[in-house]
Protein backbone atom coordinates (compact mmCIF):
# COMPACT_ATOMS: atom_id res chain seq x y z
CA UNK A 1 0.00 0.00 0.00
CA UNK A 2 2.58 2.03 1.10
CA UNK A 3 5.05 1.75 -2.31
CA UNK A 4 2.05 1.87 -4.33
CA UNK A 5 1.30 5.40 -2.46
CA UNK A 6 4.50 6.70 -2.54
CA UNK A 7 4.52 5.40 -6.61
CA UNK A 8 1.65 7.78 -6.92
CA UNK A 9 3.60 10.68 -4.92
CA UNK A 10 6.46 10.51 -7.41
CA UNK A 11 3.81 10.57 -10.18
CA UNK A 12 1.87 13.54 -9.56
CA UNK A 13 5.15 15.25 -8.78
CA UNK A 14 6.47 14.32 -11.82
CA UNK A 15 2.78 15.72 -13.99
CA UNK A 16 2.97 18.24 -11.92
CA UNK A 17 6.89 19.46 -13.14
CA UNK A 18 6.02 18.78 -16.66
CA UNK A 19 2.82 20.78 -16.76
CA UNK A 20 5.20 23.56 -15.16
CA UNK A 21 7.46 23.07 -17.44
CA UNK A 22 9.01 25.57 -20.56
CA UNK A 23 7.28 23.94 -23.26
CA UNK A 24 10.51 25.35 -25.30
CA UNK A 25 12.27 24.03 -22.65
CA UNK A 26 11.11 20.49 -22.50
CA UNK A 27 11.26 20.38 -26.61
CA UNK A 28 14.65 21.22 -26.35
CA UNK A 29 15.01 17.94 -23.09
CA UNK A 30 13.25 15.67 -25.38
CA UNK A 31 13.05 16.52 -29.63
CA UNK A 32 11.23 13.65 -30.71
CA UNK A 33 8.19 11.76 -29.12
CA UNK A 34 8.68 7.77 -28.78
CA UNK A 35 6.17 5.73 -31.48
CA UNK A 36 2.48 6.17 -29.79
CA UNK A 37 -1.00 5.42 -30.73
CA UNK A 38 -3.61 8.72 -29.14
CA UNK A 39 -6.06 7.43 -26.69
CA UNK A 40 -7.27 11.01 -26.58
CA UNK A 41 -5.35 13.54 -29.15
CA UNK A 42 -4.41 16.32 -27.66
CA UNK A 43 -7.43 19.13 -26.87
CA UNK A 44 -7.22 22.65 -25.73
CA UNK A 45 -9.91 23.71 -23.13
CA UNK A 46 -10.47 25.11 -19.63
CA UNK A 47 -10.50 24.92 -16.03
CA UNK A 48 -12.34 26.83 -14.12
CA UNK A 49 -9.53 27.43 -10.97
CA UNK A 50 -11.49 28.17 -7.49
CA UNK A 51 -10.48 30.42 -4.95
CA UNK A 52 -11.86 30.70 -1.58
CA UNK A 53 -13.75 33.51 -0.15
CA UNK A 54 -11.83 35.19 2.81
CA UNK A 55 -8.52 33.16 1.73
CA UNK A 56 -9.23 30.04 3.82
CA UNK A 57 -13.08 29.77 3.74
CA UNK A 58 -15.03 27.76 0.96
CA UNK A 59 -15.14 27.68 -2.39
CA UNK A 60 -15.71 30.27 -5.26
CA UNK A 61 -15.33 30.16 -9.15
CA UNK A 62 -12.46 32.63 -9.68
CA UNK A 63 -12.07 32.52 -13.47
CA UNK A 64 -10.81 29.48 -16.24
CA UNK A 65 -7.39 28.94 -17.05
CA UNK A 66 -6.38 27.38 -20.49
CA UNK A 67 -5.64 23.80 -20.37
CA UNK A 68 -4.05 21.54 -22.91
CA UNK A 69 -5.05 17.40 -22.61
CA UNK A 70 -3.92 14.03 -24.15
CA UNK A 71 -3.75 10.78 -23.33
CA UNK A 72 -1.37 7.76 -25.65
CA UNK A 73 -0.40 4.33 -25.67
CA UNK A 74 3.52 3.33 -26.40
CA UNK A 75 4.56 0.60 -27.83
CA UNK A 76 5.03 -1.21 -24.73
CA UNK A 77 1.55 -0.88 -23.63
CA UNK A 78 2.03 2.02 -21.21
CA UNK A 79 -0.28 4.69 -20.74
CA UNK A 80 0.73 8.05 -20.29
CA UNK A 81 -1.61 11.07 -19.34
CA UNK A 82 -1.06 14.84 -19.30
CA UNK A 83 -2.88 17.94 -18.10
CA UNK A 84 -0.75 21.40 -19.12
CA UNK A 85 -1.36 24.78 -18.67
CA UNK A 86 -1.97 26.73 -21.82
CA UNK A 87 -2.54 26.07 -25.40
CA UNK A 88 0.97 24.10 -26.60
CA UNK A 89 -0.30 20.66 -28.20
CA UNK A 90 3.40 19.51 -27.83
CA UNK A 91 3.78 20.19 -24.62
CA UNK A 92 0.61 17.57 -23.52
CA UNK A 93 2.00 15.07 -25.94
CA UNK A 94 5.82 15.44 -24.29
CA UNK A 95 4.42 15.28 -20.95
CA UNK A 96 2.26 12.17 -21.19
CA UNK A 97 4.97 10.44 -23.02
CA UNK A 98 7.47 11.16 -20.16
CA UNK A 99 4.48 9.96 -17.92
CA UNK A 100 4.35 7.03 -20.22
CA UNK A 101 8.09 6.18 -20.53
CA UNK A 102 8.38 6.47 -16.80
CA UNK A 103 6.53 3.64 -16.26
CA UNK A 104 9.03 1.04 -18.24
CA UNK A 105 12.76 0.42 -18.21
CA UNK A 106 13.84 3.75 -19.30
CA UNK A 107 12.53 5.88 -16.58
CA UNK A 108 16.55 6.09 -15.01
CA UNK A 109 17.29 7.43 -18.30
CA UNK A 110 14.53 10.19 -18.26
CA UNK A 111 14.52 11.01 -14.87
CA UNK A 112 18.61 11.90 -15.55
CA UNK A 113 17.99 13.68 -18.61
CA UNK A 114 15.00 14.81 -18.90
CA UNK A 115 13.37 15.38 -15.04
CA UNK A 116 16.48 16.06 -13.56
CA UNK A 117 17.68 19.63 -15.57
CA UNK A 118 13.69 20.57 -15.52
CA UNK A 119 13.86 20.18 -11.35
CA UNK A 120 16.67 22.66 -11.57
CA UNK A 121 15.43 25.42 -13.89
CA UNK A 122 12.37 25.20 -11.67
CA UNK A 123 14.56 25.30 -8.37
CA UNK A 124 16.91 27.96 -9.98
CA UNK A 125 13.60 30.31 -11.40
CA UNK A 126 11.99 30.05 -7.80
CA UNK A 127 15.55 30.90 -6.16
CA UNK A 128 16.17 33.81 -8.03
CA UNK A 129 12.70 34.97 -7.64
CA UNK A 130 12.78 34.62 -3.72
CA UNK A 131 15.95 36.45 -3.84
CA UNK A 132 14.46 39.35 -5.27
CA UNK A 133 11.77 39.55 -2.96
CA UNK A 134 14.36 38.87 -0.27
CA UNK A 135 16.40 42.42 -1.50
CA UNK A 136 13.28 44.31 -1.57
CA UNK A 137 12.12 43.43 2.40
CA UNK A 138 11.79 46.26 4.65
CA UNK A 139 14.59 46.22 7.51
CA UNK A 140 12.75 48.47 10.12
CA UNK A 141 14.90 49.83 12.50
CA UNK A 142 13.47 52.56 15.32
CA UNK A 143 15.18 56.01 15.87
CA UNK A 144 15.87 56.18 19.55
CA UNK A 145 14.83 59.23 21.27
CA UNK A 146 15.48 61.12 24.35
CA UNK A 147 18.35 60.28 26.97
CA UNK A 148 16.57 56.98 28.48
CA UNK B 1 -42.03 48.57 -42.75
CA UNK B 2 -39.06 47.44 -43.92
CA UNK B 3 -36.27 49.16 -45.00
CA UNK B 4 -33.21 48.71 -47.05
CA UNK B 5 -30.98 46.13 -44.99
CA UNK B 6 -28.25 45.57 -47.60
CA UNK B 7 -25.81 47.80 -49.32
CA UNK B 8 -23.69 47.84 -46.84
CA UNK B 9 -21.17 45.12 -47.56
CA UNK B 10 -18.34 46.94 -49.24
CA UNK B 11 -18.53 49.71 -46.97
CA UNK B 12 -17.50 47.16 -43.96
CA UNK B 13 -15.43 45.45 -45.87
CA UNK B 14 -13.36 48.91 -47.07
CA UNK B 15 -13.67 50.16 -43.34
CA UNK B 16 -12.17 46.68 -41.90
CA UNK B 17 -8.96 46.59 -44.16
CA UNK B 18 -8.52 50.29 -43.20
CA UNK B 19 -8.90 49.10 -39.61
CA UNK B 20 -5.96 46.05 -40.47
CA UNK B 21 -4.12 49.06 -41.79
CA UNK B 22 -4.22 51.85 -38.55
CA UNK B 23 -3.78 48.54 -36.12
CA UNK B 24 -0.33 48.12 -37.96
CA UNK B 25 0.44 52.12 -38.06
CA UNK B 26 3.86 53.59 -40.16
CA UNK B 27 5.10 50.12 -41.46
CA UNK B 28 8.78 52.18 -41.21
CA UNK B 29 7.93 51.26 -37.33
CA UNK B 30 8.59 47.71 -36.55
CA UNK B 31 6.02 45.83 -35.47
CA UNK B 32 4.82 44.63 -31.97
CA UNK B 33 5.62 41.19 -31.27
CA UNK B 34 2.88 39.00 -28.48
CA UNK B 35 5.90 38.04 -26.82
CA UNK B 36 6.58 42.24 -26.69
CA UNK B 37 2.88 43.15 -25.40
CA UNK B 38 3.46 39.49 -23.13
CA UNK B 39 6.91 40.84 -21.28
CA UNK B 40 6.52 45.11 -21.38
CA UNK B 41 2.96 45.57 -21.14
CA UNK B 42 2.58 42.82 -18.67
CA UNK B 43 -0.22 44.81 -16.59
CA UNK B 44 -2.21 45.36 -19.06
CA UNK B 45 -2.42 41.72 -19.91
CA UNK B 46 -2.98 40.84 -16.39
CA UNK B 47 -6.19 43.18 -16.75
CA UNK B 48 -7.08 41.45 -19.35
CA UNK B 49 -6.75 37.93 -18.07
CA UNK B 50 -9.29 38.76 -15.23
CA UNK B 51 -11.57 40.64 -17.09
CA UNK B 52 -11.65 38.18 -19.44
CA UNK B 53 -11.66 35.52 -16.95
CA UNK B 54 -9.47 33.57 -18.88
CA UNK B 55 -5.83 33.07 -17.72
CA UNK B 56 -3.57 32.66 -20.56
CA UNK B 57 -0.76 35.16 -21.04
CA UNK B 58 -0.10 34.77 -24.93
CA UNK B 59 -3.93 34.78 -25.55
CA UNK B 60 -4.34 38.39 -23.90
CA UNK B 61 -1.27 39.42 -25.69
CA UNK B 62 -2.46 38.77 -29.12
CA UNK B 63 -6.27 39.90 -27.83
CA UNK B 64 -4.67 44.04 -27.13
CA UNK B 65 -2.86 43.75 -29.99
CA UNK B 66 -5.81 42.72 -32.25
CA UNK B 67 -7.98 45.63 -30.03
CA UNK B 68 -4.73 48.35 -30.88
CA UNK B 69 -4.36 48.60 -27.14
CA UNK B 70 -8.15 48.60 -26.42
CA UNK B 71 -7.89 46.63 -23.26
CA UNK B 72 -12.12 46.38 -23.24
CA UNK B 73 -12.12 45.47 -26.62
CA UNK B 74 -9.17 43.09 -25.94
CA UNK B 75 -11.59 41.37 -22.97
CA UNK B 76 -14.64 41.03 -25.28
CA UNK B 77 -11.88 39.13 -27.94
CA UNK B 78 -10.98 36.92 -24.73
CA UNK B 79 -14.47 36.34 -23.50
CA UNK B 80 -15.79 35.43 -27.12
CA UNK B 81 -12.79 32.84 -27.39
CA UNK B 82 -13.11 31.41 -23.71
CA UNK B 83 -16.81 30.06 -25.02
CA UNK B 84 -14.94 28.02 -27.43
CA UNK B 85 -13.49 26.06 -25.07
CA UNK B 86 -14.60 22.62 -23.67
CA UNK B 87 -14.55 22.98 -19.78
CA UNK B 88 -12.60 20.16 -18.07
CA UNK B 89 -13.56 20.21 -15.06
CA UNK B 90 -12.75 22.74 -11.55
CA UNK B 91 -9.50 22.90 -9.77
CA UNK B 92 -9.39 22.55 -6.23
CA UNK B 93 -9.42 26.17 -4.47
CA UNK B 94 -5.86 27.94 -4.81
CA UNK B 95 -4.26 28.27 -1.35
CA UNK B 96 -3.01 31.18 -0.88
CA UNK B 97 -0.96 30.51 2.08
CA UNK B 98 1.26 28.82 -0.16
CA UNK B 99 2.03 31.50 -2.10
CA UNK B 100 5.42 32.04 -3.70
CA UNK B 101 5.41 35.47 -2.87
CA UNK B 102 6.82 38.47 -4.83
CA UNK B 103 5.14 41.17 -3.05
CA UNK B 104 3.34 41.03 0.30
CA UNK B 105 2.84 44.46 2.60
CA UNK B 106 0.00 44.76 5.53
CA UNK B 107 -0.82 48.27 6.50
CA UNK B 108 -2.07 46.67 9.79
CA UNK B 109 1.08 45.27 11.66
CA UNK B 110 4.81 46.50 11.46
CA UNK B 111 6.64 43.46 12.64
CA UNK B 112 4.85 39.89 10.61
CA UNK B 113 6.46 37.10 10.11
CA UNK B 114 7.35 36.25 6.60
CA UNK B 115 8.17 40.57 6.91
CA UNK B 116 6.76 43.45 4.81
CA UNK B 117 8.62 42.60 0.74
CA UNK B 118 8.00 45.67 -1.72
CA UNK B 119 8.53 43.71 -4.45
CA UNK B 120 7.93 45.66 -7.90
CA UNK B 121 6.12 48.33 -6.92
CA UNK B 122 5.09 52.17 -8.40
CA UNK B 123 4.62 52.52 -4.68
CA UNK B 124 7.41 55.21 -3.64
CA UNK B 125 8.45 56.25 -7.42
CA UNK B 126 8.23 59.65 -7.73
CA UNK B 127 5.76 59.76 -11.49
CA UNK B 128 8.68 61.84 -13.05
CA UNK B 129 8.59 60.91 -16.66
CA UNK B 130 11.94 59.00 -17.38
CA UNK B 131 13.16 60.08 -20.54
CA UNK B 132 15.82 57.56 -20.30
CA UNK B 133 12.74 54.75 -21.73
CA UNK B 134 12.76 56.38 -24.90
CA UNK B 135 16.01 55.50 -25.79
CA UNK B 136 17.57 51.79 -26.02
CA UNK B 137 18.96 51.05 -23.22
CA UNK B 138 20.88 48.11 -21.23
CA UNK B 139 18.77 45.83 -19.36
CA UNK B 140 18.15 46.89 -15.77
CA UNK B 141 18.98 44.04 -12.88
CA UNK B 142 17.12 43.77 -9.88
CA UNK B 143 18.39 43.83 -6.64
CA UNK B 144 19.61 40.09 -4.84
CA UNK B 145 19.38 38.71 -1.45
CA UNK B 146 19.80 35.66 0.30
CA UNK B 147 16.09 34.49 1.20
CA UNK B 148 15.31 33.07 4.00
CA UNK B 149 12.86 30.66 4.31
CA UNK B 150 10.74 32.11 6.67
CA UNK B 151 7.15 30.77 5.72
CA UNK B 152 4.93 33.93 5.33
CA UNK B 153 1.40 33.00 7.03
CA UNK B 154 -1.71 35.09 6.42
CA UNK B 155 -1.65 37.91 8.77
CA UNK B 156 -5.42 37.89 9.33
CA UNK B 157 -4.73 34.13 10.67
CA UNK B 158 -2.83 35.60 13.25
CA UNK B 159 -6.40 37.70 14.70
CA UNK B 160 -8.01 34.54 14.05
CA UNK B 161 -5.95 32.34 16.14
CA UNK B 162 -7.20 35.24 19.06
CA UNK B 163 -10.58 35.04 18.04
CA UNK B 164 -10.76 38.60 16.97
CA UNK B 165 -11.45 37.75 13.61
CA UNK B 166 -15.08 36.59 12.00
CA UNK B 167 -15.45 32.57 11.53
CA UNK B 168 -15.70 32.30 7.59
CA UNK B 169 -18.36 29.37 6.63
CA UNK B 170 -16.69 26.36 5.11
CA UNK B 171 -19.78 24.18 4.08
CA UNK B 172 -17.73 22.67 1.18
CA UNK B 173 -20.62 23.36 -1.18
CA UNK B 174 -19.89 23.59 -4.97
CA UNK B 175 -20.38 27.47 -5.60
CA UNK B 176 -22.59 28.95 -8.45
CA UNK B 177 -20.92 29.61 -11.56
CA UNK B 178 -22.30 32.98 -13.35
CA UNK B 179 -21.10 31.46 -16.74
CA UNK B 180 -22.60 28.28 -16.68
CA UNK B 181 -26.19 29.79 -15.68
CA UNK B 182 -27.39 33.42 -15.07
CA UNK B 183 -26.77 35.78 -12.56
CA UNK B 184 -29.53 35.83 -10.14
CA UNK B 185 -30.23 37.52 -6.80
CA UNK B 186 -30.12 37.06 -4.18
CA UNK B 187 -26.40 36.73 -4.60
CA UNK B 188 -24.17 34.83 -2.20
CA UNK B 189 -20.98 35.44 -1.06
CA UNK B 190 -19.13 33.01 -3.95
CA UNK B 191 -21.44 34.40 -6.47
CA UNK B 192 -20.04 37.81 -5.44
CA UNK B 193 -16.71 37.13 -5.55
CA UNK B 194 -16.87 35.63 -9.01
CA UNK B 195 -18.77 38.93 -10.54
CA UNK B 196 -16.59 41.16 -8.51
CA UNK B 197 -13.08 39.72 -9.58
CA UNK B 198 -14.12 39.26 -13.48
CA UNK B 199 -15.66 43.25 -13.18
CA UNK B 200 -14.16 46.03 -14.53
CA UNK B 201 -11.35 47.73 -12.75
CA UNK B 202 -12.32 51.26 -13.01
CA UNK B 203 -15.91 50.53 -11.69
CA UNK B 204 -15.05 49.21 -8.55
CA UNK B 205 -12.25 51.34 -8.11
CA UNK B 206 -14.98 54.24 -8.25
CA UNK B 207 -17.34 52.28 -5.74
CA UNK B 208 -14.34 51.08 -3.62
CA UNK B 209 -13.56 55.32 -3.28
CA UNK B 210 -17.35 56.14 -2.64
CA UNK B 211 -17.00 53.63 0.25
CA UNK B 212 -13.95 55.83 1.62
CA UNK B 213 -15.75 59.17 0.81
CA UNK B 214 -18.51 58.41 2.66
CA UNK B 215 -20.96 56.09 0.62
CA UNK B 216 -21.31 53.43 2.73
CA UNK B 217 -18.34 53.75 4.53
CA UNK B 218 -16.84 49.97 6.15
CA UNK B 219 -13.89 51.13 8.32
CA UNK B 220 -10.98 49.07 5.96
CA UNK B 221 -7.43 48.82 6.90
CA UNK B 222 -5.46 46.66 4.27
CA UNK B 223 -4.35 43.74 6.94
CA UNK B 224 -2.94 42.30 3.74
CA UNK B 225 -1.49 42.42 0.45
CA UNK B 226 0.07 40.19 -1.73
CA UNK B 227 1.05 39.15 -5.34
CA UNK B 228 2.68 36.14 -6.14
CA UNK B 229 2.56 32.51 -8.09
CA UNK B 230 0.34 29.20 -6.82
CA UNK B 231 -0.21 26.50 -7.72
CA UNK B 232 -3.32 25.24 -9.54
CA UNK B 233 -3.88 21.66 -8.62
CA UNK B 234 -7.20 19.32 -10.25
CA UNK B 235 -8.48 16.18 -10.05
CA UNK B 236 -7.84 14.02 -13.06
CA UNK B 237 -10.65 11.58 -13.01
CA UNK B 238 -9.03 8.81 -15.47
CA UNK B 239 -6.00 8.70 -13.01
CA UNK B 240 -7.55 9.05 -10.01
CA UNK B 241 -5.40 11.71 -8.09
CA UNK B 242 -5.28 15.28 -8.06
CA UNK B 243 -2.00 16.84 -10.25
CA UNK B 244 -0.71 19.96 -10.93
CA UNK B 245 -1.58 21.52 -13.99
CA UNK B 246 -0.17 24.44 -14.09
CA UNK B 247 0.93 27.97 -11.83
CA UNK B 248 -0.81 31.37 -11.81
CA UNK B 249 0.30 34.52 -10.73
CA UNK B 250 -2.87 36.16 -8.43
CA UNK B 251 -3.35 39.24 -6.03
CA UNK B 252 -4.71 39.31 -3.02
CA UNK B 253 -6.18 41.52 -0.40
CA UNK B 254 -7.83 41.18 2.95
CA UNK B 255 -8.97 44.11 4.40
CA UNK B 256 -9.71 44.08 8.23
CA UNK B 257 -13.02 46.53 9.12
CA UNK B 258 -14.16 46.82 12.44
CA UNK B 259 -17.81 45.30 13.53
CA UNK B 260 -19.47 46.83 16.96
CA UNK B 261 -21.09 43.24 16.98
CA UNK B 262 -24.89 42.32 16.41
CA UNK B 263 -27.40 40.49 18.15
CA UNK B 264 -26.16 37.09 17.66
CA UNK B 265 -22.27 37.91 17.23
CA UNK B 266 -19.83 39.63 19.50
CA UNK B 267 -17.84 42.87 18.76
CA UNK B 268 -14.80 41.24 16.49
CA UNK B 269 -13.60 42.47 13.34
CA UNK B 270 -14.52 41.59 9.76
CA UNK B 271 -12.77 41.05 6.74
CA UNK B 272 -13.60 42.10 3.04
CA UNK B 273 -11.64 39.85 0.09
CA UNK B 274 -9.84 40.68 -2.89
CA UNK B 275 -8.60 38.09 -4.99
CA UNK B 276 -7.40 38.93 -9.17
CA UNK B 277 -5.48 37.16 -11.74
CA UNK B 278 -2.43 38.75 -12.63
CA UNK B 279 -0.53 42.04 -10.64
CA UNK B 280 -3.89 43.79 -9.91
CA UNK B 281 -2.84 45.56 -6.79
CA UNK B 282 -5.36 48.20 -7.49
CA UNK B 283 -8.65 45.87 -8.56
CA UNK B 284 -7.82 43.82 -5.41
CA UNK B 285 -7.91 46.43 -2.95
CA UNK B 286 -11.09 47.90 -5.27
CA UNK B 287 -13.03 44.73 -4.94
CA UNK B 288 -11.92 43.98 -1.36
CA UNK B 289 -13.90 47.25 -0.40
CA UNK B 290 -16.86 46.92 -2.20
CA UNK B 291 -17.17 43.00 -1.30
CA UNK B 292 -17.26 44.34 2.07
CA UNK B 293 -19.62 46.61 1.72
CA UNK B 294 -21.87 44.51 0.15
CA UNK B 295 -21.71 42.34 3.24
CA UNK B 296 -24.73 45.29 5.40
CA UNK B 297 -26.71 42.75 4.99
CA UNK B 298 -25.51 39.64 6.31
CA UNK B 299 -23.48 41.53 9.14
CA UNK B 300 -26.94 42.91 10.24
CA UNK B 301 -25.12 46.81 9.40
CA UNK B 302 -27.29 50.31 8.12
CA UNK B 303 -28.59 50.00 5.00
CA UNK B 304 -27.68 53.68 4.11
CA UNK B 305 -29.03 53.43 0.40
CA UNK B 306 -25.20 53.95 -0.98
CA UNK B 307 -24.44 52.53 -4.33
CA UNK B 308 -21.88 50.03 -3.07
CA UNK B 309 -24.19 48.82 -0.86
CA UNK B 310 -27.03 47.60 -3.70
CA UNK B 311 -26.17 44.37 -4.69
CA UNK B 312 -28.42 44.54 -7.67
CA UNK B 313 -26.58 47.67 -9.05
CA UNK B 314 -23.13 46.55 -8.11
CA UNK B 315 -23.62 43.30 -9.93
CA UNK B 316 -25.28 44.04 -12.75
CA UNK B 317 -23.15 46.67 -13.70
CA UNK B 318 -19.96 45.50 -12.96
CA UNK B 319 -19.51 43.92 -15.89
CA UNK B 320 -17.66 45.82 -18.70
CA UNK B 321 -18.33 43.06 -21.69
CA UNK B 322 -22.60 43.83 -20.58
CA UNK B 323 -22.04 47.34 -20.20
CA UNK B 324 -20.34 47.96 -23.57
CA UNK B 325 -22.46 45.55 -25.51
CA UNK B 326 -25.26 47.42 -24.19
CA UNK B 327 -24.06 50.73 -24.53
CA UNK B 328 -22.48 50.71 -28.19
CA UNK B 329 -25.62 48.46 -29.33
CA UNK B 330 -27.08 52.21 -29.62
CA UNK B 331 -24.81 53.23 -32.65
CA UNK B 332 -26.28 50.53 -34.60
CA UNK B 333 -29.01 50.88 -36.90
CA UNK B 334 -32.59 51.81 -35.53
CA UNK B 335 -34.13 52.83 -38.91
CA UNK B 336 -37.26 51.24 -38.22
CA UNK B 337 -37.55 51.82 -34.38
CA UNK B 338 -36.64 55.84 -34.97
CA UNK B 339 -38.93 56.07 -38.06
CA UNK B 340 -41.77 54.73 -35.88
CA UNK B 341 -40.65 57.44 -33.01
CA UNK B 342 -41.04 59.98 -35.88
CA UNK B 343 -44.18 58.91 -36.62
CA UNK B 344 -45.63 59.31 -33.66
CA UNK B 345 -43.79 62.33 -33.23
CA UNK B 346 -45.69 63.73 -35.96
CA UNK B 347 -49.32 62.63 -35.16
CA UNK B 348 -48.63 64.19 -32.05
CA UNK B 349 -48.49 67.34 -33.17
CA UNK B 350 -51.25 67.04 -35.71
CA UNK B 351 -53.40 66.87 -32.83
CA UNK B 352 -52.13 70.54 -31.35
CA UNK B 353 -53.79 72.96 -32.26
CA UNK B 354 -52.06 75.44 -34.68
CA UNK B 355 -51.54 78.48 -32.87
CA UNK B 356 -49.90 76.70 -30.18
CA UNK B 357 -47.29 75.46 -32.96
CA UNK B 358 -46.83 78.81 -34.36
CA UNK B 359 -46.53 80.31 -30.51
CA UNK B 360 -44.03 77.90 -29.52
CA UNK B 361 -41.83 78.07 -33.16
Amino acid sequence: MSTQMTKTNDRQARMGLLARAEPARLAALMPDLPPHDWLRAPETGAVMVQGRVGATGGAFNLGEMSVTRCALRLKSGAVGHAYVQGRDRDHAARAAAIDALMQGPSAERIEADILSPLRRDEAGHRRVRAEKAAATKVEFFTMVRGED
Amino acid sequence: MYVATKGGERAIDAAHDWLAEERRGDPAVPELTIAQIREQMRLAVNRVMAEGSLYDPDLAALAIKQARGDLIEAIFLVRAYRTTLPRFGSSHPVETCDMAITRRISATFKDVPGGQVLGPTFDYTHRLLDFKLMADGEAPTAARKPADPEPAPHILALLDRDGLMEPLAHDGATPRDLTREPLELPADRPLRLQALTRGDEGFLLSLAYSTQRGYGRTHAFVGELRIGTCAVEMEIPELGFAVEIGEIELTECETVNQFTGSKTEPPQFTRGYGLVMGQSERKAISMSLVERALRWEELGEENTGAPAQDTEFVLYHSDNIQATGFLEHIKLPHYVDFQSELELIRKLRRAVAPERLEAAE
